[in-house]
């Protein structure tokens, strides 16, 4: 009711012309508004991506910059183009490669699934506190968020150590005689990322499940469901959008990880994050560093966009 | 604690809690260690943050780093409200969907990537026009601004959606200009997320190593490249202060804030209440 006499206020309070104009005052500062922004992203976000994409292209050389330059004229004025599919082929038939692209999937997708079997229960059990421990938990849980990653990849070398809390207790307990190697291994990896991403995946889960209408179980259990059943045919598939948001949170960066496999993993566990750092600041291929970061982002353009998809659906709800 | 909770439920709770602030409980215990040797305990004492406060590296790295950190965050602010008012509240433009895909994309990718395109970009951005002559306080800052937008845009995206847009339009039909309207009503209302998206892109940019390592130049070390080549070669009891001393920081403002927010969103139901009891 009050919004049909709202807008039949309003079509009697302006008059065309009035309207037109304010439209155009409105389009002045509106283009402002959206093209600061947007100007920064495509110089400071897509360029770099395309600089790359063009440097993944060339061929290295010893010169600053160490690449050859993909347009080039000639003294005759002739323009030639340069394109060099050398450093993928390279990506490709080099074994190492192939391998630390593979490895670097399976860390993250396992990962992502530990992530989601603890996080999942955590995000409901949030869900189903009172008003003032809901606000208490979902605090506890962002506050790990803010504070340094690197610091809390740090805390777990402390733990994981040879000589580190867990092989001291352990051994203190008479489990273990000997210190258990984990620092440096992919367990360590996985612990890693685990740790420092499960925040990512209860957020997300949280805000799907603070939609959920809680009636549905009530409903559920007056008509006799169990609790196991309502769950498995009523929340969990209606959680399917935040856990596919959760996932991918946790999946997309993961799978790029450096710091986890470098500090956790030291040499023994081969991750392309890690990979591409090295052949970068060690090794100066700009060319090929550039085709593995491509050839990363391809990898991930799929979820990135599936990613987006559901962003752009939790959004208009 | 609540009869809707579950025994599970409360019991995954508790573990994963544990799980979340175990490790870093036990490092703020190790900087109070005697011992050189991290987890060897050699009895209660405060020697490694006297020997932090005395290396004057780590305090360069701390002043560079909140410099760029209270750049970041401000103008990142400033770009993530306009992008975040551009997708929310002006409909359909022209490039809306590029405009999108590059607000989400700094959210998921990864650092590795954003780095290296960025450190690329730089260089040959000097090769074509002579600028940034130097990485390293300019450079990062750009770098952290780029990514730190996009989790502002975020907050306001949410905030804004979760707004209803009565008051503008009441406004606008009591003859307001939409300047007017942005400034006065819309902007005010905005406030606690933007309070909000300066503290996320704050700590954001304190936290980052490697998009960082990647765009700094000789000499401009920020705090968490300066922790990162300490603590490859192993345990420091010393970077255990400093951890103990930024964890301790971040809680605090954490807390102030969730605080500050909480007050602030009260207040304005209570006045959204009152406004329309009055009206009716």
């Amino acid at each position: 009711m009050t919004v049909v006499n709202h807008s039949d206020e309003r079509a009697n309070h302006f008059s065309n012309a009035l309207l037109d104009v304010l439209r155009r005052v409105q389009s002045g500062w509106r283009t402002i508004v959206i093209l600061v922004p947007f100007a920064w992203l495509l110089i400071f976000f897509l360029a770099p991506f395309i600089v790359i994409a063009k440097i993944s292209l060339a061929e290295v050389v010893i010169a600053s910059p160490p690449f050859t330059r993909m347009i080039e004229w000639t003294d005759n004025g002739i323009m030639t183009i340069r394109i060099v599919f050398d450093n993928f082929l390279y990506i490709f038939d080099d074994d190492l490669y192939s391998r630390t692209y593979v490895n670097s999937l399976k860390v993250s997708i396992i990962s992502t699934f530990f992530c989601l079997l603890i996080g999942y229960p955590m995000a409901y059990g949030i869900i189903r506190s009172g008003p003032l421990a809901k606000k208490m938990l979902l605090f506890a849980i962002i506050l790990p968020f803010w504070t340094s990653f690197l610091l809390r990849v740090y805390a777990w070398m402390g733990l994981l150590a040879d000589q580190g809390t867990i092989n001291n207790i352990l051994i203190w307990l008479g489990i273990i005689d000997d210190p258990v190697r984990m620092l440096y291994t992919e367990f360590a990896v996985y612990i890693g990322i685990i740790y420092t991403y499960l925040p990512f995946m209860i957020l997300p889960l949280y805000a799907n499940m603070e939609k959920l209408d809680q009636t549905l179980n009530e409903a559920a259990a007056d008509l006799g469901s169990q609790p196991t059943n309502t769950f498995f045919k009523i929340t969990l598939p209606l959680t399917v959008p935040g856990i596919i948001a959760g996932s991918l949170l946790v999946f997309i960066p993961a799978t790029g990880e450096y710091i986890v496999p470098d500090l956790l993993g030291g040499g023994n566990v081969q991750m392309i994050g890690r990979l591409l750092y090295n052949e970068f600041s060690r090794n100066v291929d700009w060319p090929v560093a550039s085709a593995v970061a491509i050839v990363l982002l391809f990898l991930l353009v799929l979820p990135m966009a599936i990613y987006q998809y559901y962003q752009g659906k939790a959004a208009e709800q | 604690m609540n009869r809707n909770r579950s025994r599970f439920l409360s019991i995954m709770l508790t573990v994963g809690l544990i799980f979340l602030y175990v490790p870093m409980i036990l490092l703020v215990i190790y900087s109070f260690n005697f011992s050189k040797l991290v987890p060897v305990w050699g009895g209660w004492s405060t020697r490694w943050y006297s020997v932090l406060f005395q290396s004057e590296d780590v305090w360069s790295a701390v002043l560079l780093s909140l410099k760029i950190a209270v750049i970041n965050a401000t103008f990142a602010t400033l770009l993530g409200t306009l992008a975040g008012l551009a997708m929310v509240r002006f409909g359909r433009f022209r490039l809306r969907t590029l405009f999108g895909s590059m607000l989400v994309a700094p959210l998921v990718m990864p650092e590795i990537i954003t780095g290296l395109s960025l450190l690329v970009f730089f260089i040959s951005l000097k090769q074509l026009i002579g600028w940034p002559t130097e990485r390293g306080f300019t450079t990062i800052t750009i770098a952290h601004i780029t990514f730190s937008l996009a989790y502002v845009a975020v907050i306001i995206q949410a905030r804004l959606t979760g707004m209803d847009q009565n008051l503008e339009e009441a406004a606008l039909d009591l003859g307001a200009k939409p300047f007017k309207v942005l400034t006065a009503i819309t902007l005010p209302r905005l406030a606690p997320g933007m309070v909000a998206g300066w503290l996320l892109a704050f700590t954001l940019s304190l936290d980052d190593l490697v998009i960082a390592s990647f765009v700094t130049g000789p000499g401009a070390n920020t705090l968490p490249i300066l922790i990162f080549s300490r603590i490859r070669l192993g345990l420091r009891p010393d970077i255990n202060a400093l951890a103990t001393i930024i964890i301790l920081f971040v809680a605090i403002c954490v807390a102030i804030a969730a605080l500050i927010m909480f007050r602030q969103q009260r207040r304005q139901e209570l006045d959204e209440a009152i406004a329309a009891r009055e009206m009716s």
